[in-house]
C-alpha cells in the first residue's frame, strides 16, 4: 500500500523542493543574516534527494535504517552549524518541520482518497518526527559543545599570574578549583616563577566560593609545587565562614602559611623580603601638624 | 535550641536534579543555596550544607558515574532546614565504618569527604548495598 507514497514522491520531488523553499521562505523566522537563500536552497536540495532517493518499504517504517545514513549524516551537519551559527531551536526546528508539510500537501494533491491519504500522512509524520527530534538532539548538543569551549576559554582567561612586586606574584582565584583548572593554575603559576625568578607566590583565593576537599587538596598540590620550585607560597583571602567550614571538614593547612587577605598576605611577603612600606616624611608630617 | 528528635520532619518544597558531569556541580550548588537562603539559612551554616553537598556529588560523580540528587525544604516542629538526598546506582559501599574514617580513600584524594559531611551537617544517613548503589541523606537546620 506504500509503495503509493514512495512513487508519489519520487516523481515530485521538484515539486517538494519548490514547496518547501516556498514554506521556510514563508514561516519568515529564517535568519537572513545567517545563511543566503541558496546555500539554503542547495542544503534543501540534498536533503530532499536524500530523503525521497533513499524512501523505500522497509526505510518508511526506520527512522534509523542504513538507507538513512546520508540524509542522518546531513541533518547531523545541519543542525550543528545551525547551533554554531547562533540559529534558534525554532528556526532549526522549522526547518524539518516545513519539509513535512511540503510532503503531506504533495500525498494530498496526488491522491482523492482521503482514507489512504489520512494513512500515508500518519505515516510519513512518524518518519519525520522521528527525523525531527534527531535534528534537535544534534542542535542540543551542538550547542553543548559551544558552551564546553567557552568554558575552556574562560579557564584559560581567567587565571592570571601577576607580578605585585619584584619577587613576589599574586594569583587571584576566581570560580571553583576543580582538576583542569588546577592544571591551568599551576602551569601558569610555575612558568611565571622561573620566568621572574620570583620566591614568593600568594595564591588568593576570595573569589572561590566553595572549598570542598577536591578544591583543598588541588590547593595543596599547587602550594607543594611552588615549593618544589623553590618558592614560597601563601594562601589567602580565606573568608571566616570558610575558615570554619575547612576546620570541620578536617582539613590540615597548617602547614601553610595562610592569611585572611591578599593586603596581610602582601605585608607579610613584604616583611620575609625585608621591605618595609612607610609613609613618607612628608605626608607623616603633614600629619603631626594637624 | 535541638529540637525533639521525636517531631516529625514535614518536608516543605522539593526539587530533582540530575548530576552526570563535572559540570553539573556548580549548579546543583548554586540550586542548594538557593534553597537555603529561602529559609535566611546564615552563612556560615549555608557555606558548610553547600560544602557538604559537594562533597557528596562529587563522590557520586567520581565512584558511581553520577546520580540523582532531591533538595527540599523540611521542618521540623519549630526548626526549618534543608535536605539534599543523594541517590547513585554505582557500585555501592561494602564496608561503610571504613568509608566513614578520617583520610580512608580508593580514590587517591585526602578521604575526608564523608567523615566530614557528618561533621558539617545535622543529620546524616548513609545506605548502601553493594552493587546496587548508595543512598545519601543530609540535613541542615536553619539554625543548627
Ligand atoms: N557514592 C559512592 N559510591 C561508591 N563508593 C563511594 C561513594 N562515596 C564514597 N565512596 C567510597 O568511600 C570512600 C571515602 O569517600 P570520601 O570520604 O568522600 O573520600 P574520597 O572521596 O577522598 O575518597 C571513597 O574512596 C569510595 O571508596
Ligand atoms: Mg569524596
Amino acid at each position: 500500500m506504500f509503495e503509493n507514497i514512495i512513487k508519489t514522491l519520487k516523481s515530485n520531488k521538484g515539486e517538494i523542493l519548490e514547496l518547501w523553499m516556498k514554506n521556510q521562505l514563508a514561516s519568515s523566522v529564517i535568519t537572513e543574516d545567517l545563511m543566503t537563500n541558496q546555500e539554503l536552497r542547495k542544503q534543501s536540495e540534498e536533503l530532499v534527494n536524500a530523503l525521497v532517493n533513499n524512501l523505500n518499504e522497509n526505510s518508511i517504517n526506520d527512522s534509523q535504517s542504513p538507507d538513512f545514513d546520508q540524509l542522518t549524516e546531513l541533518l547531523g551537519g545541519i543542525s550543528i552549524s545551525r547551533a554554531r551559527q547562533g540559529f534558534s531551536p525554532r528556526e532549526t526546528g522549522s526547518f524539518i518541520l516545513s519539509l513535512k508539510e511540503a510532503l503531506l500537501e504533495i500525498l494530498k494533491k496526488e491522491n482523492s482518497n482521503v482514507n489512504e491519504v489520512f494513512e500515508e500522512s500518519l505515516k510519513l509524520s512518524r518518519l519525520l518526527d522521528n527525523f525531527t527530534i534527531l535534528t534537535f538532539e544534534t542542535f542540543i548538543k551542538g550547542r553543548e559543545e559551544l558552551i564546553m569551549r567557552q568554558t575552556d576559554e574562560i579557564t584559560d582567561i581567567s587565571t592570571p599570574v601577576i607580578k605585585v612586586w619584584d619577587g613576589i606574584l599574586a594569583l587571584p582565584i576566581i570560580g571553583t578549583l576543580d582538576s583542569a583548572r588546577t592544571q591551568v593554575v599551576m602551569e601558569n603559576l610555575l612558568q611565571e616563577i622561573v620566568k621572574t625568578g620570583s620566591g614568593i607566590a600568594i595564591l588568593d583565593i576570595s573569589g572561590v566560593p566553595t572549598v570542598d576537599s577536591l578544591v583543598a587538596q588541588n590547593l595543596l598540590k599547587a602550594v607543594s609545587a611552588t615549593r618544589l620550585m623553590g618558592a614560597d607560597c601563601i594562601i589567602s583571602g580565606i573568608r571566616p565562614e570558610i575558615a570554619q567550614t575547612i576546620v570541620h571538614l578536617g582539613i590540615d593547612l597548617s602547614q601553610v602559611i595562610t592569611k585572611a587577605t591578599l593586603a596581610s598576605a602582601l605585608q607579610y611577603a613584604f616583611k620575609s623580603l625585608r621591605l618595609e612600606v612607610r609613609k613618607t616624611a612628608l605626608e607623616a608630617a603633614g600629619v603631626t601638624n594637624q | 535550641m535541638e529540637p525533639s528528635k521525636k517531631m516529625e520532619i514535614i518536608p516543605l518544597t522539593r526539587g530533582t536534579m540530575m548530576v552526570f558531569k563535572d559540570q553539573d556541580v556548580v549548579p546543583f550548588r548554586n540550586e542548594v543555596k538557593e534553597y537555603a537562603e529561602r529559609i535566611k539559612m546564615g552563612l556560615v551554616n549555608q557555606t558548610k550544607l553547600i560544602t557538604a553537598a559537594s562533597e557528596m556529588v562529587r563522590n557520586m560523580l567520581k565512584y558511581a558515574n553520577g546520580g540523582l540528587t532531591i533538595i527540599e525544604i523540611v521542618s521540623r516542629g519549630p526548626q526549618s532546614g534543608v535536605r539534599v538526598t543523594f541517590k547513585d546506582e554505582g557500585p555501592g559501599i561494602a564496608d561503610i565504618p571504613q568509608a566513614m574514617q578520617d583520610g580512608f580513600s580508593t580514590g587517591k584524594s585526602l578521604g575526608l569527604g564523608l567523615p566530614g559531611t557528618k561533621r558539617l551537617v545535622n543529620e546524616f544517613d548513609i545506605k548502601s548495598i553493594p552493587g546496587t548503589g548508595t543512598t545519601i541523606t543530609i540535613i541542615k537546620w536553619a539554625n543548627g
